[in-house]
């Protein structure tokens, strides 16, 4: 008994030590010593540190003040500028960019960058035959990329990229992660753990990754656009949304990503901290599967892919246009936007945000009429409406949809006052694409972020005929349209601006037309500081720039 | 003893094959491709076909075990399809994260749970008895992701008291020896980070600790009222106080031996209660280590990291059987 | 000769049972969760899914800014009625407990029965094969089945009726272990009743004791884990009112004062919790007060 009792004091003794001490210690210490350390509350943890190789938000993020590229992105713009290329020169045929690259410029650590770094960065990418290639799956190069033919080294400081063909979105193209150029010797050097031990050129270089828990990167001295006035960064990994927002009231971070749009009011009412909503470069939709994606080559009509549907009609109310229009008509945008995005979003009448070049001001879009919904629907012969799955992403948060499964539920009782039962279902993401891919959701809520700011961006992975096939998909709605096609790949074609600006335009036009998309919002990205924090602009790529930044005590 | 403890060890090898291939089959047996969970979106079917051929997901199922079996004997777990990275390099990297929460939420539930058993029986029928079990039948009955939220709640935002999130206070800096954060700062002698430490694994810890603290309490107090039911007899015919105390000691040490059994079965429960706790309180651990490999699919983790459990648990179960045994050769084995 | 009515081990469970008040506290409280649940349709003011953006996260009666039309408890994030929502909750939390814990009862039985009775190396290998079991942590064998399975309430039930099933077996053996050897049993085979026979006749209606006993903890336990994978998104789906998923859903809007939505359904789970492991408590020391505190079987 007093054995017990001896142990339990104890326990209570030495805690109450550490709350006292932890009071005491707990306190800034308020000397000069302590570094400026900006500390960023991610909603998860990095996959990979290769920038190549990783296809999600959160990786990326942990490398936009590690690695550059060629060219980069003026601050809070889609616009580039010269960045490890100090100039460039395109061919007459217009495959061809010949770049020259700055002199003087270290990697973190302490090489200096030359052209092999360069033709080392793309040719692991698309060379199989490359020593480095084995390492990694290179998706998001499939899938941007094939346009490249090679990076060919001129001299030390001169480098060549050769296209397939001509392509007008290559060069905003260039400042994305893809293409960052990476250490060549640090590659070599640490092979298959490369992804861990990153060497770049930013402003920024690589301390720790503490799997699940956090990522550290310091000030890196020898930048070639001199060491940034912030010390430290730690990008903490806070997957929970409340704990996040509390986290930041707290003084335990600096910023937060992936505000729930419940808590916008509760940061812009607090005088400690800053609320930065910025218009999106994203749209959210629901598609409507039209079932022309299936591929039926040997006419037996049975799906090649081996799912047991009978082609075409298995989503047969869809097939009809006027059940699509119904569906627009149907859903109350402005409801969702003012409750679920509490006003942070846009919302959207066309399949891409305002801004980019193409944006179609003269599209109205449909209005808010259950009423005309009932009525459209009778007319295609489903007077009492029918029944049919809705897809969302559950509780896997988007830039476009915050709040999916609120969102969906909206959604469903939209659909339901006319008449259109809607059953809701959702799984967790990976699986989520590949059944989108597979053409196996009626409808789907999903959407995209721009990564370049490139119209082609947004319209060719989500409208064009190429990715309404089951197995490259992209366009959920499944529905092949030639004329669209046909404008989108005249714009690649070209260069020039107001050409491209109205071929884009007319497209968007027709896609509206076709209804197979139900465009919902283009949400703002919304991003918490704590009011110290100075000097931060958000980028429409959701990509996080730190390097100007700096905390006033 | 030597006997049993061989058998129970080829039992160990036996259970062992028979979870690892359980796991195999349950896993691969879950829809969706894991190729393009890795891929990504847009990769397209070279790149798909790569992987597959990479992991052996083409290969019968088999075949793909005895690959993975080789691969344990020779102690590679695998590798994680999400990361890359190594299953046991994984593991091992927030292995320290869950087992220091839970040591330290067994050592709460002991402590609190077996003084209050004891205290509880020593005072049948008191006031002090029924509150005690009142508050254990609550706190076996407890929803634990619903106490830890209402412990954020009350602690963290009204009160002001416990942080809400992680391990320790970012830029405090700990020599990591043993990865245990609470150990290595004693053993550092770095009390700032000793301090923060367990300011952010008190709450955690006690949510934990709830299920566990109650049964061990309920269970410690039957066993002390029925060993003390015995020598209560007894007692009767000793005389003076002197004899009190060594009943006391003696009816402890009977009461205590069902306990240890309880935290050996325990383990699972805080297993499964440390997913729950470590995503409340966002704690890097094994809990959502786990949690997400299954729900992304990523078979290597899922598998590596049951094996790797299963293993623990059973030597953990081995263990307190062989400690029961020994404090008891009253006890047969057959 | 007089036929002596033998008294099953259930009747006299049953007979200590009711002389304990607590346990019979607990039965009553259980009853009427149970009768709450299967009467919603009648209690419940609103439509459970009748859903509002326009009333969202509003507070009960006790505040002036409770929305007209008798919201009790409050709304949700979707205007729902919080109190018509957990009293249909309630037939989705218990509902995915009690079908688990028959489909454990269901696996129990069999295998336990088979194992105890025909002993020998079938019991070995049953045996064996439970230990497996055992070694997986029940979430986690729940979280694991669940995701091959897929989502849902009835993959959530089919989840952790398996992971339950080990347990139960023990129990059911356990049980019939003890039957077994008792001279009645011997004297029905002696005279040459079929193992089928004396299985159902005699052996497992002796054996219902424990097993109900042991049932009804296992059945607490079991509503913990439907309401935890409610709350992980692997169990009951939106718009589903289970109680695990209520709470989820609802966690975030705690720190926007909206503290109804994520408190009450927490409540209904440990109440509803507290009454089975009060009579489960009250079942167990009646069945045999020497097992008090739950020594290992």
């Amino acid at each position: 008994m007093k054995n017990k009792g001896v142990a339990a004091v104890t326990i209570v003794l030495l805690m109450s030590v550490a709350m006292l001490a932890g009071c005491i210690g707990g306190d800034d210490d308020g000397t000069d010593e302590e570094p400026m350390r900006f500390i960023f509350a991610c909603s998860s943890d990095a996959v990979r540190l290769d920038p190549a190789d990783v296809t999600d938000g959160e990786s990326i993020q942990r490398m936009d003040n590690l690695y550059e590229g060629l060219v980069m992105y003026k601050e809070g713009s889609t616009e580039i500028e010269p960045c490890l290329a100090t100039d460039w020169t395109i061919s007459a045929d217009k495959t061809e960019i010949t770049f020259n690259l700055r002199e003087g410029v270290m990697f973190h650590d302490g090489t200096e960058m030359t052209a092999d770094d360069v033709v080392y960065s793309f040719a692991r990418q698309y060379d199989p035959d490359h020593p480095f290639h084995q390492y990694g799956e290179w998706a998001y190069w499939g899938y941007m990329f094939t346009d490249i033919e090679e990076m060919v080294k001129i001299d030390e400081y001169t480098v060549k990229l050769v296209m397939k063909t001509p392509n007008a979105s290559m060069l905003t193209s260039l400042a994305m992660f893809t293409t960052a150029i990476i250490s060549a010797d640090a590659a070599e050097e640490y092979g298959d753990e490369f992804f861990k031990n990153p060497v770049g050129t930013g402003p920024f270089k690589f301390v720790e990754w503490v799997k699940d828990d956090h990522v550290t990167l310091e000030a890196f001295d020898d930048y070639w656009g001199g060491r940034a006035e912030l010390d430290e960064i730690v990008f903490k990994v806070i997957p929970d949304v409340t704990t996040r927002l509390l986290a930041l009231q707290n003084g335990e971070v600096h910023g937060v990503e992936y505000l729930d749009p419940s808590q916008l009011s509760i940061v812009e009412d607090d005088p400690d901290l800053t609320l930065v909503s910025e218009p999106g470069m994203n749209v959210g939709y629901i598609a409507l599967n039209c079932g022309e994606g299936y591929v039926d080559a040997n006419g037996n009509g049975k799906w090649d892919t081996g799912e047991d549907a009978d082609v075409p009609g298995a989503f047969e109310p869809f097939e009809d246009i006027r059940v699509r229009q119904a569906i627009q008509h149907a859903i109350n945008k402005d409801s969702i936007i003012e409750n679920l995005y509490q006003g942070a979003a846009t919302a959207a009448v066309q399949g891409m945000p305002p801004g980019l070049l193409g944006y179609n001001y003269n599209i109205e879009g449909f209005e808010y009429n259950p009423t005309l919904a009932r009525q459209l629907l009778a007319d295609a012969g489903y007077p009492n409406g029918f029944e049919i799955t809705l897809y969302h992403m559950g509780s896997t948060s988007r830039p476009y949809f915050p709040v999916p499964e609120d969102i969906a539920q909206a959604i469903q009782t939209d659909l339901a006052a006319v008449g259109i039962t809607a059953n809701l279902f959702t799984e967790d993401w990976g699986t989520y694409l590949q059944d989108a891919e597979a053409g196996l959701a009626p409808m789907i809520m999903l959407g995209w972020s721009g990564d370049n700011g490139d119209p082609d961006n947004f319209l060719n992975v989500l409208y064009s005929q190429k990715t309404a096939t089951i197995g490259t998909a992209g366009n959920y709605g499944f529905k092949k349209n030639q004329e669209v096609q046909d404008l989108l790949d005249a714009a690649l074609l070209t260069y020039d601006l107001e050409e491209r600006d109205e071929l884009y335009q007319e497209a968007n036009q027709l896609i509206v037309e076709e209804a197979t998309h139900v465009f919902i919002a283009h949400s703002n990205q919304i991003l918490g500081f704590n009011s110290s924090v100075k000097g931060f602009v958000a980028h429409p790529t959701t990509r996080m720039f730190f390097y100007n930044i700096t905390i006033e005590e | 003893m030597k006997r049993y403890i061989a058998k129970r060890l080829a039992m160990l090898i036996i259970v062992l094959i028979g979870v690892s291939m359980i796991t195999f089959v349950l896993v691969r047996m879950a829809p969706g491709d894991p190729a393009v969970n890795l891929a990504g979106q847009h990769a397209n079917e070279q790149v798909l076909e790569s992987i597959r051929e990479k992991y052996h997901l083409n290969d019968p199922l088999y075949t793909q075990y005895v690959i993975w079996a080789k691969m344990v004997l020779q102690g590679d777990l695998g590798t994680s399809i999400a990361s890359h990275d190594s299953v046991f390099s994984e593991i091992m990297d927030r292995l320290p994260m869950t087992l220091e929460l839970s040591i330290f939420s067994m050592t709460i539930a002991i402590a609190v749970g077996v003084l209050a058993g004891i205290v509880s029986a020593v005072r049948q029928y008191s006031k002090l008895d029924y509150s005690v079990m009142f508050g254990a039948l609550f706190g076996v009955s407890m929803p634990v992701f619903w106490l830890g939220i209402m412990m954020i709640y009350i602690f963290s935002i009204k009160l002001g008291l416990t942080p809400v999130q992680g391990r320790i206070e970012t830029g405090i800096y700990i020599n990591k020896i043993t990865g245990m954060y609470i150990l290595d700062s004693i053993l550092t002698l770095n009390w700032p980070a000793f301090a923060s430490s367990v300011r952010h694994l008190i709450l955690p810890s006690l949510a934990l600790a709830t299920i566990p603290m109650a049964t061990i309490a309920r269970m410690t107090r039957s066993s002390m009222l029925e060993v003390l039911r015995q020598d209560y007899i007894r007692t009767e015919r000793a005389k003076g106080l002197s004899e009190r105390a060594v009943i006391y000691k003696h009816a402890i040490k009977n009461a205590l031996i069902p306990v240890v059994t309880v935290i050996g079965m325990n383990i699972g429960v805080l297993m499964g209660g440390a997913v729950l706790t470590e995503t409340i309180f966002t704690l890097p651990g094994l809990g959502k280590y786990i949690y997400e490999a299954i729900m992304a699919y990523d078979y290597p983790v899922v598998q590596g990291f049951t094996l790797f459990f299963a293993t623990a648990f059973v030597l953990i179960n081995l263990a307190t059987d062989i400690l029961y045994a020994y404090i008891d050769p009253r006890i047969r084995y057959d | 000769m007089e036929q002596r009515k033998r008294k099953t081990r259930l009747q006299e469970t049953v007979h200590q049972f009711r002389k304990n008040k607590t346990g019979m506290f607990g039965v009553g409280l259980l009853a009427f969760i149970v009768l709450l649940s299967l009467s919603a349709p009648i209690l419940a003011p609103h439509d459970p899914y009748d859903a509002s953006l326009d009333r969202r996260l509003l507070p009960g009666i006790w505040s002036d800014e409770s929305p007209d039309g008798f919201f009790l408890l409050g709304t949700d994030s979707q205007g729902r009625d919080l109190f018509s929502r957990i009293l249909y909750g309630g037939r989705t939390t218990l509902g995915i407990g009690f079908v688990a814990l028959g489909i454990a009862l269901a696996i129990g039985i069999s295998l336990g029965l088979t194992a105890g009775y025909f002993g020998g190396y079938v019991d070995d290998i049953i045996m064996r094969f439970v230990d497996i079991m055992f070694a997986f942590p029940a979430l986690l064998l729940a979280l694991v089945i669940a995701g091959t399975l897929g989502r849902g309430i009835d993959k959530a039930m089919i989840a952790i009726g398996i992971t339950y099933s080990p347990q139960m077996v023990r129990v059911v053996r356990s049980g019939v272990l003890m039957i077994k050897e008792m001279e009645y049993i011997e004297s029905q085979e002696a005279i040459g009743s079929s193992h089928f026979r004396i299985l159902f006749r005699h052996i497992m209606p002796n054996s219902l004791a424990p097993i109900i006993v042991y049932g009804t903890l296992m059945l607490a336990t079991a509503i913990l884990d439907a309401a935890a994978l409610g709350f992980l998104g692997v169990g009951a789906q939106v718009p589903s009112p289970e109680w695990g998923l209520t709470l989820s859903a609802s966690r975030q809007y705690l720190l926007t004062g909206a503290w109804w939505a994520a408190t009450f359904p927490g409540v209904a789970i440990l109440i509803s919790v507290i009454s089975l492991n009060l009579v489960g408590d009250g079942l167990r020391d009646a069945l045999d007060p020497r097992l008090k505190g739950g020594a290992k079987l």
